[in-house]
């Protein structure tokens, strides 16, 4: 761009004027410092993890970490391991934020209230959370107390509710299902009423109602909604350690590069293993965004 | 604030185009405005009238083309040096600021002393009817109102030339019979020299001294009104005069400039507007008003009665003729749909062009 | 609203009813539950916080608020908080710096590779922090810039600037362009358009963009954690680790330390809530992005 401003003459101004048509001008400067700012911080140590994934610790170039990572059962197994948490998570989360969505539709004395308590576990974080869970759901907590005292459960064998799946499960439940429902309620807010009404007047009960007009329309943002709640469950990890068990059942994909990098020092592991990660989590997204372009996705008669 | 201080004695623009990325909204647009003068831009959307509106206000860069006012070049101008004011169609006004502070902002920028500076606002101010609303903010007024500062805004400041974008556009249909008396009142007032883009044919032949009908980019015919009311150069200008039958017809006998139409049970006499040679497929203009309903034996053609609209004074009528022709007319008695008419129209009043539009035909090529 | 579509499928009945359908009863039962949890998660930190001792028993036997002194000592959760503090509004100046003016041209302008740009700013939000943490971390031990503050700094600004572009980008958006031409037409140069017009009319989205960078900084655990060194880690890595070390430490002093975190947090959000929307704490993605 500077190169053009500096040169002379009818050829440099036509030039000029054919690349301002197409809207390069200065002003498009702006947007060099974040541009910059990314390409040195997110792509170059992305493209730096990339290459150091094929320098294998024993030395040489070639696929020695991936190969190693695929040999071993116990590191494929967090794969499995992190899908069998994101998934269900992902899954509740939308499911349940749906009706809930709906019933909080419109307005109401004590709505602000209530996001606001719906918002407080966003902001809490997982970390928190975790500590939390485990005071609460932990053996000698309130949760176990209440059912020996209604005698639902044995007094010598409380519920193991945390430092196991189910806890990682429920931390990412707590974290997750306001995140999907303020999420959906915003979307929801997007379709225009009156089209309920109009059904209605057709002759539509609520289950027609819901399913033939709000769900098609609502479909495209429970799509990203979801592919969100997942990037979230995803990449669990203080919970996983804190309130999982993280030598078993909970020992996630980012465990294991975590251990990779901060453990044993083997960066070239760790980095394949992330690189796997992002692969992984993308192939989901993917998946999702097929889907949901084979939806309606033009305005919604609402506001935006 | 009378007479502009920069007045100038001519504006003209020579072979103005504005291209898109190869896409030209505005090709060889030639214009010479004379001070005082109020020019439309008349044309359907899309067809470059705000591109040559923005291109004449330097927030658009001209593609080929110079501006020259009084023989020096303003094109070169970023838009804050060319001293021009512009009401926009969405109103534009600053939402934080009140409508004294939007009005002022023009002259705060030229560093107007504060004195005259508040002399000059509060009289703007009232020229649009609004001293008692000058601390309101823009969202607390209507939209007429909102309108009413944006002009004042644009004529504070004494600009040489005051450009409108559609200004009336989104106001409702009495509102907006309202603000053009409004406009037209304060251009004759302060004689300020104005150019005003519109889609409306109405609005553009009553507030005018000149109109300019854009096509696809393209000039189609530059005139007075009434210059373009009753002899519209091609069927498309005819189109946007409220020649509302624009029937597809062949010339089956032309002498001199009377034509002789026939086709789809409709039979005219016309006058060629266009050369036309016999045998030709011609486009006809008629205007609705100028179709009679006539007497069984006089001379015309048959149709049938399909909707009657009540039109005030006077009936909308749609008729079918046996060839399946639709003729919109206009009649002073009601008559029944269904029923059988006999439709004429002088021939003076029966405009006959070319189908081809000579000069979209040259941008294709 | 609601009632309209909680109306049962037969058609002979009102439909505005007085007692509450099963499918309300299930909601309102769910809403509730989840509340409970929520409430016995942070109260149970709460009172752990203030106990003296706690075994066996709904309620701890004493209280006291010793343990927050024994944490502000033990944990040196003054120097963490000011880091804190310090990373935080570094991050929030540095993501709107860079953040904004990108967010104007994207708002406003078309030009070749828009889309392209636009997917690259988009992706650090969409990735795991750990796949880009590692390799970042990496990186900045090569120029020794871990462990340092402006390498804490610099890491929290990746996900940082990507989300000003995706909240202001929708926000200057929905400023009319054309009063940018209006200012312009009125005599106005490019500066005096910035400071006088667009500015104060972009202070609200700023000042949302700011209050969401903040909460999501302070709450930031897998960037700070993976480029910290001792003198530059925030509360919720401190946290963290003292809860790894649970068992060493007292429980109590860990949670009077939950209890700060969980105060500091709650205060960013009641001062966030007043300037944005709870939808924008969760995400602004646009739906092109995704595509």
């Amino acid at each position: 761009m500077t190169a053009v401003a500096v040169e002379a003459g009818p050829q440099a101004s036509s030039l000029r004027h054919r690349l301002a048509e197409r809207g390069v001008d200065s002003t498009l400067l702006l947007i060099a410092p974040a541009t910059v700012f990314i390409l040195l911080l997110f792509i170059y140590p992305f493209l730096y993890g990339l290459g150091l994934s094929f320098q294998p610790k024993e030395g040489g170039i070639g696929l020695g970490s991936y190969r190693r990572f695929f040999a071993d059962a116990y590191e494929v197994g967090t794969i499995w391991k992190t899908m069998r948490l994101a998934l269900p998570a992902a899954f509740f989360n939308v499911i349940a934020s749906v009706p809930i969505a709906m019933k909080l539709r419109g307005r109401f004395r004590g709505k602000r209230l209530l996001s606001t308590m719906l918002v407080i576990p966003i902001s809490l974080g997982t970390v928190l959370t975790a500590e939390g869970l485990l005071n609460f759901a932990g053996r000698a907590g309130w949760i176990n107390r209440f059912l020996m005292a209604i005698h639902l459960v044995d007094r010598d064998h409380p519920l193991a509710l945390v430092n196991n799946y189910w806890g990682v499960l429920f931390s990412l439940i707590i974290t997750g299902v306001p995140f999907a429902f303020l999420l959906i309620s915003s979307y929801l807010s997007g379709i225009d009423p009156s089209l309920e009404k109009a059904a209605a007047i057709m002759g539509a009960d609520w289950r027609k109602r819901f399913s033939k007009i709000i769900l098609p329309l609502l479909a495209p943002g429970l799509a990203t909604t979801f592919m969100l709640t997942f990037v979230l469950a995803f990449s669990v990890f203080p919970s996983a350690t804190l309130v999982g068990d993280p030598a078993g059942s909970t020992r996630v994909i980012s465990l294991a590069a975590y251990q990779a990098y901060a453990e044993d020092f083997d960066y070239s592991s760790a980095s394949a293993i992330a690189i796997l990660m992002g692969l992984i989590e993308l192939i989901v997204l993917a998946l999702v965004m097929g889907w949901r372009s084979t939806l309606y996705r033009g305005s919604t008669g609402g506001k935006g | 604030m009378s007479t502009p201080r920069t007045a100038f004695e001519s504006l003209r623009l020579e072979h103005i185009g504005r291209s898109f990325g190869g896409h030209q909204a505005l090709v060889d647009l030639n214009l010479t405005i004379a001070r005082g003068e109020f020019i439309a831009l008349l044309g359907p959307s899309g067809c470059g009238k705000s591109t040559a509106l923005n291109c004449l206000a330097g927030l658009l860069p001209l593609t080929t083309g110079q501006i020259l006012i009084d023989g020096k070049r303003v094109d070169t101008l970023p838009p804050e040096k060319r001293g021009f004011g512009m009401v926009f169609q969405n109103y534009a006004l600053f939402p934080h600021m009140s409508v004294a502070k939007n009005v002022s902002f023009g002259l705060q920028m030229q560093n107007v002393p504060k004195e005259e500076l508040r002399a000059r606002v509060a009289e703007a101010v009232a020229m649009v009817k609004l001293t008692d609303y000058a601390a309101r903010l823009p969202g607390q007024l209507s939209g007429g109102q909102q309108q009413r500062v944006a002009i004042a805004r644009a004529i504070v400041t004494a600009p040489r030339l005051v450009l409108m974008d559609e200004p009336l556009s989104n106001l409702d249909a009495k509102l907006r019979l309202d603000m053009r008396g409004e406009i037209r009142r304060i251009h004759q007032t302060l004689g300020l020299t104005t150019v005003y883009v519109t889609h409306d044919q109405e609005e553009a032949l009553s507030m005018a001294d000149r109109l300019v009908v854009l096509r696809e980019g393209r000039v189609q015919q530059v005139g007075r009104p009434e210059e373009l009311h009753s002899g519209p150069v091609n069927w498309h200008v005819a189109d946007f005069m409220g020649y509302r039958n624009l029937l597809d017809l062949r010339a089956v006998q032309v002498r001199g400039n009377d034509v002789h139409l026939s086709g789809a049970g409709v039979e005219l006499m016309g006058l060629a507007a266009q050369p036309v040679r016999a045998g030709d497929l011609v486009k006809v203009g008629v205007r609705p008003d100028d179709f009679k309903v006539v007497g069984p034996d006089a001379a015309g053609f048959d149709a049938t009665v399909e909707v009657v609209e009540y039109h005030g004074r006077d009936f909308a009528i749609d008729a079918r003729t046996a060839g399946g022709q639709v003729v919109h007319l206009l009649s002073e008695q009601a008559l029944a749909p269904g029923s059988s008419i006999r439709v004429a129209a002088s021939p003076s009043r029966v405009l006959v062009y070319q189908t081809d539009l000579e000069p979209a035909q040259e941008a294709a090529a | 609203m609601s009632n309209v579509v909680s109306a049962p499928p037969a058609p002979a009945r009102p439909r505005r009813q007085i007692v509450a359908t099963p499918s309300q009863w299930l909601v309102w039962g769910a809403v509730i539950i989840f509340l409970i949890m929520l409430a016995g998660v942070i109260v149970s930190v709460l009172v752990n916080s203030f106990g003296s001792a706690w075994f066996n028993s709904w309620l701890p036997e004493a209280f006291t608020t010793k343990w927050y002194s024994t944490a502000w000592k033990e944990f040196s959760l003054g120097p963490v908080i000011t880091v804190t503090l310090v990373v935080a509004l570094s991050v929030i100046i540095i993501s709107v710096l860079l953040g904004v003016p990108a967010s104007y041209i994207l708002a406003r302008r078309q030009f070749p590779g828009k889309k392209i740009l636009y997917g690259l700013f988009m992706l650090p939000v969409l990735m795991p922090p750990i796949t880009y943490g590692i390799p970042l971390a990496t990186t900045l031990y090569r120029v020794n810039l871990a462990e340092t503050l402006p390498g804490v700094i610099a890491a929290n600004l990746v996900p940082a600037v990507p989300f000003v572009i995706m909240t202001m980008t929708p926000f200057i958006e929905q400023i009319n362009p054309s009063i940018e031409s209006a200012a312009r037409m009125c005599g106005a140069k490019t500066g005096s358009i910035f400071t006088r017009v667009l500015a104060p009319l972009l202070v609200p989205g700023i000042l949302a963009s700011a209050v969401l960078v903040l909460v999501r900084t302070v709450g930031m655990f897998e960037l700070t954690y993976l480029t910290a060194g001792p003198d530059s880690t925030t509360l919720v890595v401190k946290l963290y680790y003292a809860m790894n070390s649970a068992g060493i430490r007292a429980q109590q002093s860990v949670d009077a330390m939950a209890v700060v975190y969980m105060v500091s947090m709650l205060v960013i959000l009641v001062v966030a809530l007043r300037f944005v929307n709870p939808t924008q704490l969760v995400a602004r993605v646009r739906d092109e992005t995704l595509d």
